[in-house]
């Protein structure tokens, strides 16, 4: 350590360090700072969505709030039970995972293991391209193809159901799900896959005992990263659901969700000091408290089976 | 790495006094053989089991066995040895299909399986069928990330055995012939991941074991381990030869010279010299042989 402080260009390593160390702090700012701005907005969020929910919960107690059945806040006598809007988004999400978990999955076995290089280039963007179709393009698709198509072959379906929304809703995530448990599995090391070969396994095998079990953590993040888009898609069930709070659990009746009550509120259909506007945060803090427990849930379920390499 | 269970009984003194690591300490060019007469003619004898006949091999253009004529003898082991790039490793892989795998790849020749007169590398011959007879244990130890039972199971569950008590003896026996069983029998249901990386090669030879291979390939299995976890697996790989044939590549002469029966020395894709092991080592027929085991070459 003293050997540099004596020698002739000691002074020339010191002023280097300095300007070193200097930099090394700038940049290490720069980046906290921006780690930092997801931080702060979702804190914030919470803050709003938290502060903002405590004069609704004045007026309407907790109690009623979730167990009353009934959610009309543009009524005279206004009621404010979550639970028709709740149901609402668990239907429908539902019904997308139906469709983009197993799509989804195989999807991302396919192209993990058994397309040949050239195709994996080739759909992988087309994938990630559905993707990046606006919302509100997949609302109409769901109102105007899917639920024409639907009442072929169910009678009576309404024009506005959760059924259509909710399958255009699956549709339009697996190319998350199917994405992102593709890396997952991509990321299983060669030599996994070359210890089940050598063993005499099939591919449809080692994709399903050795792969998918080792790519269990990335996997789940995937599936997990499509409930809350589900649980989170507006547009879609906004347009094709029909915006009609109702509590029940059969996908072939209309219903509204949390975020399609939030939306058209917010279009204006009430006064913004009122208690019906008030009551967009708290459904929103219920919508953020969902998407949370759908997180902890995977990540449990995710601990408990997951093959780690 | 080093695990207690693993250290403890195996005292690098006691290999040499048991004669096991015979040339511990000797350096590269002073190999010491002990030229057993009785495994000498028994090598002689031993009915072949595998035949090598005009075998060519190809990565697209690239052409990386050279016409290989080559015998491997029943329940001997055989060692391919050359500098890196020689094609030991792909030659290897030939036994096992494992080339497959890799689009753009090519066998010309064959390989015959005996008594059964396969032709291994056949187009028409099942590669998955060709891997349940012939078992393979890798360079870097690679245990599934799934239970030390389930690992030594898997070769049996992907071959489609239900019944669970026939597992459970097949497990048994293959982590008895691995000598893995006493270091694990209490904790059948940890990860294989848990052990060490000597207790983790192991647990893949007792994985390859467990289908009743006809022949068991390794590819550099100790050049991950040290020498301690070094000297089990040798001393696995001499028992091993009483029940399955063997064909190890190495790039550690004085491996070479302990564990195997034969000696196949190749150089670029090119079959040079092949023998008994104590002849490569001692007197070897081909300048190339002598330089490259003698340490004046790569």
């Amino acid at each position: 350590m003293s050997d540099i402080t004596s020698g002739p260009g000691a002074a020339a390593i010191r002023q280097r360090l300095r300007v070193r160390r200097a930099r090394d702090r700038v940049i290490e700012a720069v980046l906290l700072a921006s780690a930092l701005v997801a931080v702060v907005t979702t804190i914030s969020i919470v803050y709003i969505l938290v502060s903002e929910s405590v004069p609704f919960f004045k007026t309407v107690s907790l109690a009623d709030f979730f167990t009353d059945t009934m959610w009309t806040p543009m009524f005279a006598e206004p009621r404010f039970g979550i639970l028709p809007l709740l149901a609402g988004t668990l239907v429908t999400t539902m019904v997308a995972l139906c469709v983009a978990i197993p799509c989804g999955t195989i999807i991302a076995i396919y192209l993990s293991e058994f397309a040949p290089h050239k195709l994996r280039e080739i759909i992988k963007p087309v994938l990630e391209l559905l993707g990046a179709v606006p919302t509100v393009v997949y609302g109409y698709f769901a109102l105007m193809v899917v639920t024409p198509l639907l009442q072929k072959f169910i009678p009576g379906l309404p024009g506005f159901n959760m059924l259509s929304p909710g399958l255009v809703i699956g549709l339009m995530i697996i190319p998350y799900v199917a994405s992102v448990s593709e890396d997952a599995m991509r990321a299983v090391p060669n030599y996994m896959r070359e210890g089940s070969y050598a063993m005499g396994a099939t591919r449809f095998q080692t994709a399903t005992r050795v792969v998918v079990p080792g790519a269990l953590s990335g996997i789940a993040a995937a599936y997990i990263l499509g409930i809350s888009r589900a649980v989170g898609e507006t547009m879609v069930v906004a347009v094709a659901a029909g915006l009609q709070p109702n509590l029940t659990f059969n996908p072939l009746e209309s219903a509204a969700t949390i975020t399609a009550f939030i939306v058209q509120v917010s279009l204006g259909d009430l006064p913004h000091d009122s208690i019906g506007y008030q009551s967009i945060f708290a459904a929103g803090l219920v919508l953020m408290v969902t998407t949370l427990i759908f997180n902890i849930a995977g990540f449990a379920l995710t601990r408990r089976f997951r093959e780690e390499y | 790495m080093q695990s207690e269970a693993e250290s403890a009984p195996f005292m690098p003194a006691t290999d040499v006094d048991t004669g096991i690591l015979p040339i511990r300490e000797s350096g590269r060019g002073a190999l010491q053989i002990s030229i057993d007469e009785t495994r000498r003619s028994a090598a002689q004898n031993a009915p072949i089991k595998a035949r090598a006949t005009d075998l060519n091999f190809y990565y697209g253009d690239f052409k990386a066995l050279k016409s290989l004529n080559i015998e491997m003898r029943e329940k001997q082991v055989t060692a391919l040895i050359g500098p890196s790039g020689c094609g030991k490793s792909t030659f290897l892989r030939c036994f096992n299909r494992m080339h497959d795998l890799t689009p753009g790849t090519r066998y010309e020749g064959s390989i015959t399986l005996f008594p059964d007169n396969i032709d291994l590398v056949a187009r028409n011959v099942d590669p998955i069928e060709v891997r349940m007879r012939i078992g393979m244990v890798f360079q870097k130890p690679n245990p599934f990330p799934k239970s030390i039972f389930e690992n030594v199971a898997y070769g049996l569950r992907v071959s489609g055995m239900r019944s669970r008590v026939r597992i459970e003896e097949e497990v048994e026996k293959a982590l008895r012939n691995s000598a893995l069983w006493d270091e694990v029998k209490d904790r059948l249901d940890s990860s294989g991941l848990s052990l060490s990386g000597g207790q983790q090669q192991r647990l893949c030879i007792a994985r390859a074991l467990a289908t009743n291979p006809e022949i068991l390939l390794f590819d550099e299995p100790t050049s991950a381990l040290d020498p301690i976890a070094t000297a089990r697996i040798e001393e696995l790989i001499a028992t091993l030869r009483e029940q399955v044939t063997v064909i190890i590549v190495t790039h550690n002469m004085q491996q070479a010279a302990r564990v195997s029966d034969y000696t196949a020395f190749m150089y670029l894709g090119e079959l040079i010299e092949f023998d008994q092991t104590s002849t490569i080592f001692t007197n070897p027929s081909k300048k190339a042989t002598e330089d490259y085991i003698t340490g004046r070459y790569g």
